[in-house]
């Protein structure tokens, strides 16, 4: 019984690894950057919850939309201000200022917000419910996550095989160029991408939090890295993969927590992701691109 | 191309991971939250050049009380910037109370005591320099520092000098072990699990299983675990569960927690902080898991949390040498003064720091010191006083008496959370 609650634990974590993994696997699919700050704007969604919350006594549900609108805004506003002069540059140029907009984004939460942790509300309120006559506990959150988390991936493959600006995002990922000359409004679809990685964001630090309970500019910090390492070990720019490697990451985090080491927990995640790209450098999931010459 | 790229990102994610470790840790006495600390140095470095260039005027956040000719000159060194401040704040302000009421009361000796406080953002370096300004002032006596860090470099500075130094709050045994000046009024870390582990023996009395937490990153947390467990060894406890996480995985606590449920634990024990705390608190509620939670001095802080639920904390119990709610008079007296002049409940660091200067005056009175010897003599001759003297009365515990080493031996008195505020538990 002892494993089955490890493990939906683990599911739990992976899930929400996931939907922030799905951030990173849009964005460098489409726009083949890796957009480090998006930890960071999983942090400034939880603290638009915190406060909408606790200081504006809104419901949960509106400060959670509340908190996705203003993610969206924010993602558009760094892709406009921050990697759109650079769509040219080298793509070393945009990764670092990636990181500078990372730093950026926590010092000035630390700077609004202070550096002391805030315990973070239940947003959510769910009950924990309890099967096998109590042997088996299974706190509401956990559940709601693993479904949000599989419901957010669905829609995601539909729009992308579905829609005029899911065709669009493939196009721009496959020859941004060719799409250009195929009237693809390419800064639009980039744009959008963002859009839907930070609105992501924004749900993954509301569940993030309402699991964890703290709060401080440093939170979306290492989730972060480890969702990047979630979709690295998916194969970076496939959804499926950022789905199965960040519940396999969750799921290797917790169990090896739990029989082997809790000290030991990261150096394993670690370890895997190092085992899974030697074996296989493109992840579980990506594609072999030819190189061009 | 594709391949050079993900070189480059490995090696930048493994960076900011590393980057990454420094953060989180808000407001603690011992652990440091650098990330913090550089934005809140960054802050005040333009004052503290500014403090230097009027070096004779005295400084004016700091508290200070000039005592003029044939005075003790007496100096505080703590974090009242940063995210320390609460701890240095506390001890300065404290520490102000303390020397006004002496004064009032004709000074020591027929001295009176002269007082200055330096802040030094709970960093090594700018402690040091605080250290030698005040040296500059005239100062004669130590009280400080505030926090485990600077309190290494600075003690290393004093012992050179052999200068009386007595810290109110740094707790760590590398702060007095190698120096004969340094002296605590805190309870060394392993103290703490010691005493702990008989309290939970010897009063709580129906505990056998218990299950401890601990922060295996943290010196203060590894400490205190460390001794806990042997003591609870020899008063025949069960630790059915001893697990660790590090400043990476101080979210997710389910697995230790579960590891104690499973153990069918009693109490559990944290060493800990009051951040962590009240996520394994949040967490152990989810889970529906409800023995007795246990902590040390680290937790206190969790009712001032923002945003946290104070019924979660119902029924915690620290051990904490002082609690403000104590009805004996010189609490009262301490933290109603407190209050009236600064607004606020002062926290434990304050009232240790009020009790070291109370300390410093009878070390003087039964030493006989006088203010125009040498720093060194003066140093040499407290020294000896302390490690013969017991002194009665302080807010943190009956009876201190010093070892040989300079730690502090007293009774811990612990408390119970009942009703969002600390009730003494006898």
């Amino acid at each position: 019984m002892s494993f089955v609650s490890y493990l939906i634990a683990g599911i739990s974590l992976g899930s929400i690894y996931a939907i922030m993994a799905l951030g990173y696997t849009m964005v460098y699919g489409i726009a083949k950057m890796l957009n480090f700050a998006h930890g960071d704007v999983i942090m400034i969604g939880s603290y638009v919850v915190f406060y909408a919350i606790n200081s504006y006594g809104l419901p949960p549900v509106v400060s959670i939309a509340l908190s996705v609108v203003v993610c969206t805004c924010l993602g558009i506003v760094i892709e406009k201000v921050a990697y759109k002069p650079l769509r040219r540059a080298a793509s070393l140029a945009v990764l670092i200022t990636a990181i500078g907009v990372s730093y950026l984004l926590e010092n000035l939460a630390l700077l609004f917000f202070g550096s002391d942790s805030k315990s973070f509300p239940d947003a959510l309120g769910l009950s924990t419910i309890s099967l096998a006559g109590g042997k088996l506990q299974i706190p509401g959150t956990t559940i709601f996550t693993i479904v949000v988390c599989v419901i957010i991936m669905v829609c995601l493959m539909l729009f992308i095989k579905r829609t005029k600006a899911g065709q669009a995002m493939l196009a721009v990922s496959e020859d941004k160029d060719a799409a250009q000359l195929m009237g693809v409004n390419v800064n639009a679809t980039i744009s959008l991408t963002f859009a839907i990685g930070s609105g992501l964001a924004a749900i993954a630090g509301v569940l993030l939090c309402s699991q964890y309970h703290v709060l401080n500019p440093y939170t979306g910090a290492l989730p972060g890295i480890k969702a990047f390492t979630a979709a690295v070990f998916g194969g970076i720019g496939s959804i499926p993969g950022a789905f199965v490697g960040g519940l396999l990451l969750g799921i290797i985090e917790d169990l090896s927590s739990a029989y082997i080491s809790s000290q030991l927990a990261n150096a394993i995640v670690f370890a895997v992701l190092i085992v899974v790209l030697l074996l296989k450098p493109t992840g579980l999931f990506g594609k072999v691109v030819r190189e061009k010459v | 191309m594709k391949k050079k790229l993900f070189s480059l990102a490995m090696a930048a994610m493994l960076s900011v991971s590393l980057l990454s470790g420094c953060g989180g840790s808000g407001g603690s006495s011992d652990t440091s939250s650098d990330a913090t600390e550089d934005s809140a140095s960054a802050d005040t470095s333009d004052e503290s050049s500014d403090a230097e260039e009027a070096d004779d005027t005295a400084s004016d956040e700091a508290e200070s009380t000039e005592g003029g000719e044939g005075a003790f000159y007496i100096g505080g060194i703590g974090p009242t910037t940063g995210a320390a401040a609460s701890y240095g704040s506390a001890v300065m302000n404290a520490g102000q109370i303390a020397i006004d009421e002496i004064n009032e009361a004709g000074g020591v000796n027929g001295s009176q005591l002269a007082y200055r406080f330096e802040d030094d953002v709970h960093d090594p370096e700018k402690s040091v320099n605080a250290y030698n300004s005040l040296k500059d002032w005239g100062m004669q006596i130590l009280m400080g520092t505030v926090t485990t860090s600077p309190c290494i470099a600075v003690a290393a500075e004093s012992s050179a000098d052999n200068m009386f130094e007595i810290t109110p709050s740094a707790s760590s045994t590398d702060v007095i072990d190698t120096n004969e000046n340094v002296f605590q009024v805190c309870f060394t870390d392993p103290n703490q699990g010691t005493a702990s582990a008989d309290y939970i023996a010897d009063t709580l009395g129906d505990i056998s299983k218990v299950a401890v937490i601990y922060n295996s990153a943290d010196v203060y947390s590894q400490g205190i675990h460390d001794t806990f467990v042997d003591e609870a060894d020899v008063k025949g406890l069960e630790v059915v569960s001893d697990t660790a996480f590090t400043d990476d995985t101080k979210t997710d606590f389910s697995t230790q927690l579960q590891k104690a449920q499973e153990g069918e634990a009693e109490l559990v024990f944290l060493p800990i902080y009051y951040q962590e705390a009240s996520i394994i608190l949040q967490q152990a509620k989810d889970m529906g898991y409800a023995p007795t939670f246990f902590g040390v001095d680290g937790m206190d802080g969790i009712l001032t949390l923002e945003g946290f639920d104070t019924s979660l904390a119902e029924g915690v119990m620290l051990l904490t040498p002082f609690s403000a709610d104590a009805d004996d008079e010189k609490t009262q007296n301490f933290v109603s003064k407190y209050q009236e002049e600064y607004g606020d409940v002062p926290n434990q660091c304050g009232a240790d720091a009020y009790d070291a200067i109370y300390i410093i005056k009878q070390a003087i009175e039964e030493s006989g010191v006088t203010p125009d010897m040498s720093i060194d003599e003066m140093g040499s001759t407290l020294c000896e006083t302390m490690k013969g003297m017991t002194f009665d009365g302080g807010i943190t515990g009956e009876s201190m008496q010093w070892d040989e080493n300079g730690a502090v031996n007293k009774d811990p008195k612990a408390v119970v959370i009942k009703d969002g505020a600390y009730q003494s538990m006898d």
